[in-house]
């Protein structure tokens, strides 16, 4: 039906006053008031709250990075990106308690112990994707476009269970070396090291992503083949061995977000990849899916919303009530604005 | 054995064969005349099951049956065949278990029915089978590996849950929108039932057409034969109102939509004891009990008792030696409720709205061109399949006597999902067939599988302690994995499926939609395995 999708012109991106569109100026608007009575009735919780939700929203990006990158180049919904990033979290603790015992207290031997376990389990992580690449998704390049998606769940099923099988049903605690005490407490607000350390990792590997796919030779394969796979293979390009540099990518970005995960909340369970997978994919159609800043914008959002959520003083809904906020807010934005905030960078529009 | 160990070795000696091993080890294979390889893999078979006798003594017999009837159905002619037949027949009549004796003669009987009457006999004699199943489940043989025989409470959950996969299939298989929330029509269903027939409400009192209950019990309590059709229209109601913003959407969008929908419901269910506080669904503790259905004393009187009264206080009939529970009541009725969709479901795939759904599926583009409104229909395939999931989650509750919001999580709809493409999208037998094993799995093969593993496996001093149910959602996504990767179109599948995952949608299109015999024709050269690439 929608055969002209490309490029709306100027006159097309003039708003047009519509129902929907009233509809979301509305919602948008309760929404500023609600979070402006929270925050006269306590200035300090609110900003408190908001440094939390960056803090998840940080780990949400890295996670709603992996999402965008596959559906860019691929157009598929790699369901077990986010159980990817659960086993992540397992094997850093695996890793650093298990090869290297780690505990809190040691001292500046620490820094190298996870920086190790870091580059480890980003390395396991991105071999993992890759090889779930290579066995679920590569065979059925051609195949209608649902069966690749019906293997991504199965993926997806399959690594919890695995998480199941080696790690248990039972949360696995991780050490608490991330130090806790304050950076700065201003009038109550207060801002601690563990959220330091999220902040501090995720901005420079964001940039650093930008700067590969953006600037360097293999970026610009990947951007390539996510517009025309027949003809950057026609350019030369390797198709495959970019699609699976890709997914060795996203892999290595939900492995790190892992990481960052078992030691900011010191447990992981074999079943939390899932969830949390959903959310950042929310974050990234949020932000406009296959679009790298936008994926970061939709995360930090949606991780101030949860945490706005979870935590504000006044009228908040609470914790019970996250996934079905977070969902009516994916259905919201695919329902009226599929493109996403930033839009969307996929051949086929909105 | 042996073969096994022959064929590693010889994959070293040569790595670089050009047609691959394996196919030269069956070209070999199929040269030798017909009695050799019958004298020599019933020599295997033997070989092997005398092995197996050390394990377990029943997996060797049942390796034995299975090596004898294969090689019964390749006998060609007929009075030998027919011999060996009667012969394997008396065998498990005088020495073996005589439930495996009649299902072999049945199942050797149906294979001598002409191909033109295949259709509807095996589809009858199935059907019988099913119906007169509480008679004879607690008789049956046990099998090896798998146990015994599903009882007739797992048989009623069977049967739910290929109603569900019926319904599923409809939206999946007809049309081909993907649904990862199936389970929120399930839920729907079931809350209906669960509102409309228990003492959810107490402030209000209003009896409708209920049997077996107290008169002035608390609450509303409406007839479950009415309950059943409104619980599917709401849930149709819901179908409709999900897909009529949704599914102008690409097709992975929807199925995100869908399971966003599917997580949502649960969660309202689970957290809907206070909603402004007001108890809706009482929270994680679940709607129970609920009435069950009946006809009512003066049906049950007029018909001499044939029709109970109420489900739950039947029955005092005793028929063919078998005393008539409760639960076999609830199975008939769920093999009935059964048999509306399975027709429904028949009936709506030659419609003109069933071919609509298969031209949707094939090229949106094209079936727009030609004229189908695209919303319309893909809202009316979300409606039938939504109608039926609305029906089996009211009738399971009203079975289970209970509604907890934990039933209905995102696994479940996967689950449903997996029957579908199992069995093969698109073709009801299919369906039913994976829907049934998948259904029986669940509720005891894996339980029974788990417990034969961990007690005849053993190597040495070490044996497995698995608890193989905990792994159901991994065992599953194995299933999905290795049907799409090897078998896209399912075990049995329909043939027009099959043709589109072979030869893809775009590449050739298939522009009539009729079923008819020049299409069959032109199908049958599409998957014709020795013509090369037409």
């Amino acid at each position: 039906m929608a055969a002209d999708a490309s490029a709306p012109s100027l006159a097309e991106r003039i708003p047009r006053p519509s129902l929907s569109s009233a509809i979301g100026l509305v919602f948008v608007a309760v929404l500023v008031l609600w979070l402006i009575k929270n925050f006269t009735v306590s200035p300090s919780s609110f900003i408190q709250v908001s440094l939390i939700g960056l803090t998840t929203g940080c780990l949400y990006a890295l996670v709603a990075l992996g999402y965008t990158l596959v559906y860019g180049i691929l157009e598929l919904i790699n369901f077990a990106n986010g159980d990817v990033f659960m086993l992540g979290g397992m094997f850093a603790i695996t890793y650093s308690t298990h090869f290297f015992n780690l505990h809190p207290g040691q001292g500046p031997v620490i820094v190298p112990i996870l920086i190790v376990t870091l580059v480890l389990v980003m390395l396991s992580c991105g071999a993992i994707n890759a090889t779930i690449e290579r066995v679920a998704y590569r065979p059925l390049r051609g195949a209608p476009r649902l069966a690749p998606l019906i293997t991504a769940i199965g993926a997806s099923f399959i690594i919890q269970d695995i998480g199941l099988i080696f790690w248990g049903p039972n949360y696995v605690p991780a050490p608490s070396v991330f130090p806790t005490s304050s950076v700065f407490n201003i009038g109550g607000v207060n801002f601690t090291w563990n959220m330091l350390i999220v902040f501090l990792f995720t901005i420079p590997v964001l940039l650093v992503l930008l700067y590969l796919v953006q600037r360097t030779r293999q970026g610009k394969a990947m951007r390539a083949t996510a517009q025309d796979m027949d003809a950057s293979a026609m350019m030369g390009i390797d198709v495959n061995r970019t699609i699976s540099f890709t997914f060795v990518i996203a892999g290595a970005l939900a492995g790190a977000a892992g990481f960052l995960y078992a030691f900011y909340v010191t447990a992981v369970r074999f079943d939390q990849g899932f969830q949390l997978g959903l959310i950042a994919f929310t974050a990234a159609v949020l932000g406009g899916i296959g679009n790298l800043p936008g994926a970061v914008l939709g995360a930090v959002l949606i991780g101030l919303i949860q945490a706005w959520n979870e935590g504000l003083p006044w009228h908040a809904p609470g914790s019970d009530w996250t996934q079905s906020i977070v969902f009516s807010i994916l259905i919201l934005i695919l329902v009226f604005r599929p493109e996403g905030l930033l839009g969307e960078r996929t051949p086929e529009g909105g | 054995m042996t073969e096994a160990a022959a064929t590693a070795q010889a994959s070293v000696a040569e790595p670089g064969a050009e047609i691959g091993l394996g196919n030269r080890l069956r070209a070999r294979w199929h040269a030798l005349p017909e009695t050799h390889r019958a004298a020599i893999s019933l020599g295997v078979i033997v070989v092997v099951s005398i092995l197996l006798y050390f394990i377990d003594h029943a997996l060797a017999y049942g390796l034995l049956t299975i090596g004898a009837v294969y090689w019964i159905f390749r006998l060609p002619r007929l009075p030998y065949r027919l011999a060996a037949e009667a012969g394997l027949v008396l065998v498990f009549l005088i020495a073996g278990p005589r439930s495996l004796a009649a299902l072999l003669a049945i199942g050797f009987a149906l294979s001598w029915v002409p191909p033109r009457h295949r259709d509807y006999t095996y589809a009858g004699v199935a059907l019988l089978l099913t119906v007169f199943y509480p008679f004879y489940a607690g008789k049956m043989f046990t099998v090896p590996i798998f146990g015994v025989f599903p009882d007739v409470a797992t048989g009623v959950y069977m049967l739910v849950f290929i109603m569900m996969a019926v319904g599923l299939n409809i939206v999946v298989g007809y049309a081909g929108l993907l649904d990862l929330g199936y389970v929120a029509f399930y839920a729907m269903g079931a809350y209906t039932a669960a509102w409309f027939a228990s003492e959810q409400f107490p402030h209000r009192t209003w009896h409708f057409g209920a049997v077996g209950i107290d008169p002035h019990l608390a609450g509303i309590h409406v007839s479950i034969w009415l309950l059943l059709p409104l619980a599917g229209m709401i849930a149709a109601l819901a179908g409709i109102a999900i897909g009529l913003p949704t599914l102008r959407l690409r097709g992975d969008y929807l199925a995100i939509v869908t399971l966003g929908f599917g997580e949502i419901l649960p969660q309202i269910a689970r957290n809907g004891d206070s909603l402004f506080g007001f108890n809706l669904t009482n929270g994680p503790n679940g709607i129970t009990p609920l009435d069950s259905p009946g006809f009512g004393h003066g049906v049950s009187n007029a018909t001499g008792g044939f029709l109970p009264a109420n489900y739950l206080q039947c029955c005092n009939a005793k028929i063919l030696g078998h005393q008539i529970q409760s639960t076999d009541v609830f199975f008939w009725t769920a093999v009935g409720l059964l048999l509306f969709t399975v027709f429904c479901s028949l009936r709506l795939q030659y419609s003109r709205l069933g071919r609509a759904w298969i031209a949707i599926r094939e090229d949106e583009t094209a079936a727009a061109a030609m004229g189908i409104p695209l919303m319309r229909t893909k809202t009316w395939a979300y409606a039938a399949g939504a109608f039926f999931g609305g029906i089996a989650g009211a009738y399971y509750g009203v079975f289970k006597s209970a509604t907890f919001p934990g039933d209905f999580f995102f696994n479940i709809s996967v689950f449903i999902l997996c029957m579908v493409i199992l069995g093969g999208m698109g073709n009801v037998w299919g369906v039913m067939v994976g829907a049934a094993f998948l259904a029986y799995l669940n509720q005891e093969g894996l339980a029974n599988t788990g417990a034969w593993l961990n007690a005849n496996i053993h190597v040495g001093g070490w044996r497995p302690n698995i608890d193989v149910p905990l792994y159901a959602s991994g065992i599953y996504g194995v299933i999905l994995i290795a049907v799409m990767l090897f078998r896209p179109e399912g075990l049995i599948p329909s043939r027009r499926r099959a043709a589109e995952f072979h030869e893809g949608v775009h590449d050739q299109p298939l522009y009539d939609i009729e079923h008819d015999e020049a299409y069959i024709q032109r199908d049958e050269a599409y998957i014709d395995p020795q013509g090369a690439e037409t």
